[in-house]
């Protein structure tokens, strides 16, 4: 079957950290993504099936590792080659329709008893993602063992699919998994009256944060959404943000909201007591620090790598950052899960519209090209489209 | 004897003409036969002796007003309030018209024996003034006498202590005025009348009164109903201010009203070829416009503001008058007139305004862009009397570099409203029923307008609203070499050049607009039939 595939090549991820440097997205060419004639992988084990990817969606943190931009964290906890792509809608060999919860835990690695964090739900905070039966990974997508969307087949366990409702297209379902990010996002920050959030990028996850705050947080009053681009500021405002902001913008639009003032060195008295971060750079974050509230909470949402910012304000100002990874059980949803409140919350709010292009594999340069400057070329998510891969 | 404002048909033979683009200049060559200059008229003859003439207005005052001195008292309360720095533009060179007729009321009121006097800056909503643009103002000798005591304030609109509410005009108007100059036994008002609409009951009943009572008149119904401010007759915000005035005559307060006026000599001797007509250029003229612009072109944005914020204009005193508050603007008005008036025939399809560095909020400062629409579309476009020079649904051009710039210190609020306000809509009813009241009664602006050097929050809105009857009159708005992001943001059309502006034009106007080219500065006023 074709696939693409990342290689651990040292050479192919410098070339692909020079060349992002000059344009994002540029590692699709010079970097260690390759379109590869490679065998389907086997079956990890008697429960597993067999999946037929019909679209695969390109996340940011996919577009961080073609450019070389990947934190060494992650390094124990994947497994190369690896085929990336884990927001899939896939077709099972018994032909119901699915998509996949990436997350690698406990369960689908055959450990039991689990960990504690499996034990009770949170299965993205595993604490084996190196152990069990399977090669070391975090999610499909960065496991050589499971292989990943960007393919024409890979393997899953039973644990990990969530059918697709009936009626629904294959553009919409593609948007679940990152809409599952983003409701476990923005029901992380605490409750609060009238609250006045802000939402950092308006990319995929930055959009469906917005739709789940304005959707599932009767607490927050007033969604500020920091948005570059004319397509990004019409879905934020669709969605539900009631201002928008340019970057340079932000702190007054803050002020403005909040009744807060600007001392002489540009810092807020007051801001924003919920800032969500979705874009995951040193900008970004110094940008959340400078409109929080005292009190208030950061939650980040996209994923960050080094970041050098002045932290003062997280002390002065007793503000806490919190990590929003993945998905898991919901409190503020009643102990739902993600995956079905973004179920949910994709038909309410038309949220296919997100998907803006898709490409065949043989196409996979311009794919990246074009989701790395997504916002700057009126588009939101871009996707491969596997349908028409061959079958073997 | 200066010679009279002039309409040149422009022809073949006619030279390019001077338009003013900021801190510079361009010559602009215009279409022959269909297009018109309008000249100001010549600097009128200034007073021979300011300060004699000074004296005698104060001692033989206009209408039912006894002679000033015959007002004062020991034991009396008095208030000078005086004009800002908004007036006049560019500023004048020392003394200022406020030194002269300032230290000749403190005279007077020194020989009859009156210790409490409180000198008052009327800023209305404007930003407070510094030590050095008081200083130019009424001179070293008055700020030392009462500054040092604090006895020299300058008007807060916002202080709840200092504000008192004489009533409300049969019309329902709120009058809150300063409640030091309200309790004074007279209050004595410093004018600098540098256009008619300066003056009269504006100056009490705007310059010294709170956001409560200046928003019945600051609004866009009034300003789409005057027409102009230039012309007291049909202007609604004069008539609301003349309503306001006399209910703060009927409550008691007595005002002594000192209006002065100015020539329209603008610029001093080095910049002299701007005030001239361009076939009228000698050779050191043109040397000299060659070598500013060469030298501006070279010089940097900032730099280039500074050198022209720096201009002190040679205005000489052609006028003085004192007296009731009425009869003294009566007078006032005729003199203004005279200086200004040009009497033009009929309107144009397409207007062309050269907007200079400097209008009444950016002195010392930066012409943002919400300024740049209010100077073009709120002042120059209203210099008329009788119609605009512009046919309704024609085109006005206004040639303006245009940054996307604010003085972080002054306009604070300007940058939300150009961020915000203006990036959701540019319809001024639509700007007023929905923003207004926010940015108005926002602490921290409040707190900037009070204590630092900040234009009050609704101050914006107040721009934009200057400019409301053009943007209604208008069928487009081009700017010449703006910043087109900022051009764009303000809801107009950005053009490289004139002849492109001209071309887009066409698009409103049809192909062979008839067209008038506004040579202003120096200031006049189109007498249009």
């Amino acid at each position: 079957m074709r696939a693409l595939q990342v290689e651990r090549s040292l050479p192919r991820f410098a070339a692909a950290r020079v060349a992002s440097a000059w344009r994002a997205g540029a590692g699709g060419k010079v970097g260690p993504l390759r379109l590869a004639d490679v065998d389907p992988p086997d079956l990890p084990g008697a429960d597993w099936v067999r999946l037929r990817p019909r679209l695969s969606g390109i996340c940011g943190s996919d577009l961080a590792t073609v450019d070389g931009r990947s934190s060494q964290w992650f390094r124990p906890i994947v497994t190369f080659p690896f085929v990336p792509g884990h927001e899939i809608v896939a077709d099972t060999e018994e032909g119901s329709r699915v998509v996949v919860e990436p997350v690698l835990g406990c369960a689908v690695r055959g450990i039991d008893p689990p960990c504690n964090a499996c034990a009770s739900g949170h299965g993205h905070r595993c604490e084996r993602l190196t152990g069990g039966h399977l090669a070391p990974g975090l999610q499909t997508g960065f496991c050589a063992e499971v292989g990943g969307g960007w393919s024409g087949a890979l393997v899953a366990h039973p644990t990990q699919l969530h059918e697709v409702p009936g009626g629904w297209s294959d553009e919409a379902a593609v948007l679940i998994e990152p809409t599952a990010c983003g409701v476990h996002g923005a029901l992380a920050g605490p409750t609060g009256d009238d609250q006045v959030a802000v939402v950092i990028g308006a990319g995929t996850l930055g959009l469906t944060v917005i739709a789940a705050l304005n959707r599932l947080r009767p607490d927050i009053s007033r969604i500020i959404a920091v948005a570059k681009h004319p397509v990004q500021k019409e879905m934020a405002t669709s969605l539900g943000a009631t201002m928008i902001a340019a970057p340079a913008e932000l702190r007054r639009a803050v002020r403005r909201a909040t009744g807060s003032w600007i001392l002489d060195n540009g810092q807020l008295t007051g801001g924003a007591s919920l800032v969500i971060d979705c874009v995951g750079s040193t900008e970004s974050l110094s940008d959340a620090l400078a409109v929080a509230a005292p009190g208030a909470t950061i939650v980040m949402v996209g994923m960050p790598g080094h970041i050098s910012t002045d932290l003062t304000p997280l002390w002065q100002r007793e503000i806490r950052l919190a990590g929003a990874y993945a998905y898991g059980p919901e409190p503020m949803a009643g102990g739902r899960h993600s995956f079905a409140v973004a179920i949910d919350l994709v038909a309410q709010a038309g949220l296919e519209r997100l998907l803006s292009a898709t490409y065949t594999l043989d196409r996979h340069s311009e794919a990246i090209a074009h989701a790395a400057s997504a916002g700057r070329r009126g588009a939101v998510k871009v996707a491969f489209d596997l349908r028409t891969e061959k079958r073997r | 004897m200066p010679r009279p404002g002039f309409v040149l048909e422009v022809d073949r033979s006619t030279p390019p003409i001077l338009t003013w683009h900021g801190e510079g200049f361009r010559l602009e060559r215009l279409p022959p036969e269909r297009s018109r200059v309008i000249y100001a008229p010549e600097p009128v003859a200034a007073l021979d002796d300011p300060d004699q003439a000074i004296q005698d207005a104060l001692l033989a005052p206009l209408g039912d007003s006894p002679p000033l001195p015959d007002l004062l008292r020991a034991g009396m309360r008095l208030t000078i309030a005086f004009d800002d720095i908004s007036l006049p533009l560019p500023p004048m060179q020392r003394p200022d018209n406020r030194q002269r007729v300032i230290e000749a009321v403190l005279e007077m009121a020194a020989s009859a024996g009156v210790d409490d006097v409180v000198l008052i800056c009327a800023l209305a909503l404007h930003r407070r003034m510094t030590e050095a643009e008081l200083r130019h103002a009424i001179g070293d000798r008055v700020y030392d006498s009462f500054a040092p005591h604090g006895l020299l304030l300058q008007h807060d609109a916002e202080d709840p202590d200092g504000l008192v509410h004489l009533g409300q005009t049969d019309k329902g108007e709120d009058v809150e005025i300063n409640k030091r100059a309200a309790e004074s036994d007279l209050i004595v008002y410093v004018n600098i009348n540098l256009v008619a609409m300066d003056g009269g009951h504006k100056s009490v009943a705007t310059g010294l009164a709170s956001y409560r009572s200046l928003r019945h008149h600051h609004n866009v119904k009034t300003m789409r109903h005057s027409r102009s401010f230039m012309d007291q007759h049909n202007s609604e915000l004069h008539t609301s201010n003349w309503r306001m005035g006399r209910l703060i005559a009927a409550s008691g307060v007595k005002v002594f009203q000192i209006e002065t006026t100015l020539n329209n000599d603008a610029f001093p001797k080095p910049m002299a070829f701007l005030q001239k007509r361009e076939w009228e250029w000698s050779g050191r003229d043109r040397a000299a416009y060659i070598a500013t612009t060469k030298g501006l072109g070279r010089t940097p944005p900032k730099l280039a503001r500074s050198i022209f914020q720096s201009i002190k204009a040679p205005h000489a005193m052609t006028g003085v008058f004192a007296g009731e508050v009425e009869a003294v603007h009566a007078a006032t008005t005729d003199a203004v007139y005279a200086q200004q008036l040009v009497s033009v025939e009929g309107q144009t399809d397409v207007a062309v305004f050269g907007l200079p560095h400097i209008c009444p909020y950016n002195v010392n400062s930066i012409m943002n862009p919400i300024l740049v629409m209010c100077m073009g579309l709120g002042y120059l476009f209203n210099l008329y009397r009788g119609k605009p020079i512009v046919r309704q649904g024609g085109v006005a051009i206004l040639s303006h570099p245009t940054p996307w710039a604010f003085h972080p210190v002054h306009h604070p609020s300007y940058i939300d409203f150009f961020e915000e306000v203006l990036s959701e809509t540019t319809d001024p009813i639509e700007i007023e029923k929905t923003y207004e009241e926010r940015f108005a009664t926002d602490e921290w602006y409040r707190h900037l307008y009070r204590t630092s050097h900040a234009y009050h929050g609704v101050h914006p809105f107040y721009m934009w609203y200057w400019g409301a009857h053009a943007l209604e009159h208008l069928g487009d708005v081009i700017i010449v070499g703006g910043e087109p992001a900022a051009v764009r943001r303000l809801g107009f059309s950005p053009a490289s050049t004139l002849t492109d502006a001209l071309e887009m034009a066409s698009d409103t106007v049809g192909r062979h607009p008839t067209i008038s080219h506004f040579h202003c500065p120096p200031i006049m006023l189109a007498d249009v039939s």
